[in-house]
């Protein structure tokens, strides 16, 4: 690990500011993935501002009959949460699926969806990766691909974005709230939030420089049937290969997020309209334009049948 | 702040809150004075921010029962209790943890008076090297609390429910504890004769 400062932020906007006062800062929450990263040097930060002492751990009705979720609730407590299982059972399941129990317990809202790619590549110093050195080339291009993207991916990069609990909150139509160095507020929806690789597959969502996340808020329950489904290579802790989250009403209408095939939650509004026709009419307009890799086509099938399944289940 | 984190060992403890905090920490990342209390006893450690929990554990209170397999949050050998929670201390830094009561393998119970679980554990051979064991033990001890408090799993049926004391509830739940020896048959049996006693 390269040598840095540590402070704990006094209050969030404070620790915007402290983050854009000095710019080789970063964030820490509950640390699982920037100390992974910044064990092998993946992440070099030369000051670390602490924010778990901001009092962002809560979870809170909103007026408009939503929930708001403090940055630093953690997983499992989000998870466990009464009004969570009841009315957005598909997110405790995208939970449940991901990590172990002990990762859960320190793993933040926040920390969570900031979380890194798993491409194999990104972990390689050893190896060329955009992601991680910008210019230097890709390595899983034309490397060993299974893991990665089949949709949305560009020349520089066709990782994937790793979490289960995205997926959800992208299926759930989630905003993202954040204060400014400057101390200004805004709400991003979940649909901007991240971003395509493109040119610059190292910026990874619209955040500013020192910009930090300090809720999630969910709309007022959805309702329907919620459905979170996780293939991957073991029965547990593991990656997705790929996931679907799904909340499916009575009159067969549903909203559907794809995890594991893209560089962010994968969502097409308009492929909803298919549903009555089917996965496989969903599926393919979702992944319309899909340039999967000879290692990872089988994505494809996949999410299909995984779709199928959940569309199945949901009819009870 | 419960704690007092300072600049190098010796010198003035000064309030970490802000930027004047910030700037008076050296560059060269030496020196932050910690108080940590493990298995009941408090403890001032000046530290390098770097150390981890686990090597604070380890190389600093000399407390080696946490074992470190992976240093990479993958394999559980490093599970600790954090005000009750288990977390891999691998993963955290000991000072983001002033003020937290930590508990360890040490901490569970003594070889005169063994905690429940570590009893389970030799009468029904739930190790053979037994490198995982600790990590193991205190994740299971956790387990048993996260089921009564009604903390659901990957594996509940119905989450608006009590989540059970099932065997596919114990293996879902020790997912994030790695045994190379593969001694998890015997372990299951070991949790669970103590999840069956009445609490
Ligand atoms: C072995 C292993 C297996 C895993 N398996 C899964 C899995 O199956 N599914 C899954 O979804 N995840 C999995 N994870 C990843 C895990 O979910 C993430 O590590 C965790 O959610 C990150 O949260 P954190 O609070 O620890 O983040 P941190 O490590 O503290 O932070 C991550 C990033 O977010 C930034 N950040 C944190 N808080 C804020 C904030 N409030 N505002 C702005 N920026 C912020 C940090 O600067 C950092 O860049 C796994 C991790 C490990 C180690
Ligand atoms: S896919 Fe992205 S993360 Fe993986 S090597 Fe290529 S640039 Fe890096
Ligand atoms: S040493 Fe911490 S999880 Fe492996
Ligand atoms: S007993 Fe050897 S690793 Fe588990």
């Amino acid at each position: 690990m390269r040598p840095f400062t540590y402070e704990r932020a006094a209050s969030p906007a404070e620790a915007a500011a402290a983050a854009a006062r000095n710019p080789g800062a970063r964030f820490i929450a509950g640390g699982t993935n920037l100390l992974d990263l910044m064990k092998l040097q993946i992440e070099t930060p030369s000051h670390l501002i602490d924010v778990n002492g901001l009092a962002l751990d809560r979870i809170e009705p909103t007026p408009e009959g939503g929930l708001r979720i403090g940055a630093l609730v953690r997983n499992t407590d989000l998870a466990a949460d009464a009004r969570v299982r009841r009315d957005y059972g598909v997110l405790s399941r995208a939970l449940l699926a991901g990590a172990s129990g002990q990762l859960r317990n320190k793993a933040t809202t926040a920390g969570n969806m900031l979380q890194r790619t798993r491409c194999p590549y990104f972990y390689d110093t050893s190896q060329p990766c955009n992601k991680r050195q910008p210019g230097s080339g890709c390595a899983a291009i034309g490397g060993f691909s299974r893991q990665l993207a089949v949709i949305g991916g560009s020349e520089a990069c066709i990782a994937t974005h790793p979490s289960d609990m995205a997926v959800a909150m992208r299926a759930l139509d989630a905003v993202v709230e954040t204060v400014r160095p400057d101390g200004t507020t805004r709400s991003i929806p979940i649909a901007e939030f991240h971003r395509l690789p493109g040119e610059t597959p190292h910026v990874e969502t619209v955040l500013e420089p020192g910009e930090l996340i300090t809720a999630v808020t969910l709309p007022p329950p959805a309702g329907g049937v919620q459905i979170y489904r996780k293939v991957r290579d073991r029965a547990s802790y593991a990656f997705a290969l790929v996931s679907v989250a799904a909340v499916v009403q009575r009159d067969g209408t549903a909203r559907v997020a794809l995890g594991g095939v893209a560089h962010k939650p994968w969502r097409v509004e308009a492929a909803e309209a298919e549903i009555p026709r089917g996965a496989k009419a969903v599926t393919a307009a979702m992944l319309d334009g899909a340039k999967p890799t000879h290692d990872n086509a089988f994505k494809l099938r996949l999410v299909e049948r995984t779709l199928g399944a959940v569309l199945a289940e949901a009819k009870g | 702040m419960e704690a007092g984190i300072g600049t190098a060992v010796g010198t003035a403890v000064t309030t970490l809150a802000g930027p004047v905090a910030a700037q008076a920490i050296s560059r060269e990342s030496t020196g932050l004075t910690v108080r940590l209390k493990v298995n009941g006893t408090e403890h001032d450690l000046a530290l390098d921010p770097r150390t981890t929990l686990l090597d604070a554990l380890r190389e600093h209170l000399h407390l080696t029962g946490s074992k470190k397999g992976c240093d990479h949050g993958q394999c559980g050998a490093c599970t600790a209790l954090v005000n009750g929670r288990r977390i891999n201390s691998c993963l955290t830094l000991a000072v983001m943890h002033a003020g937290d009561e930590v508990t360890t393998i040490e901490g569970l119970g003594t070889p005169e008076k063994l905690h429940p679980m570590q009893a389970a554990f030799v009468k029904h051979d739930g190790y053979q090297c037994g490198y995982c064991t600790p990590g193991q033990i205190c994740s299971a001890v956790a387990v048993l609390q996260e089921i009564e408090a009604g903390i659901p799993s990957y594996v509940t049926e119905d989450l608006t429910a009590a989540p059970q004391r099932t065997e596919a509830e114990l293996r879902e739940r020790m997912s994030g504890n790695i045994c190379r020896c593969g001694a998890y048959s015997n372990i299951v049996e070991a949790i669970t004769e103590v999840a069956g006693r009445p609490a």
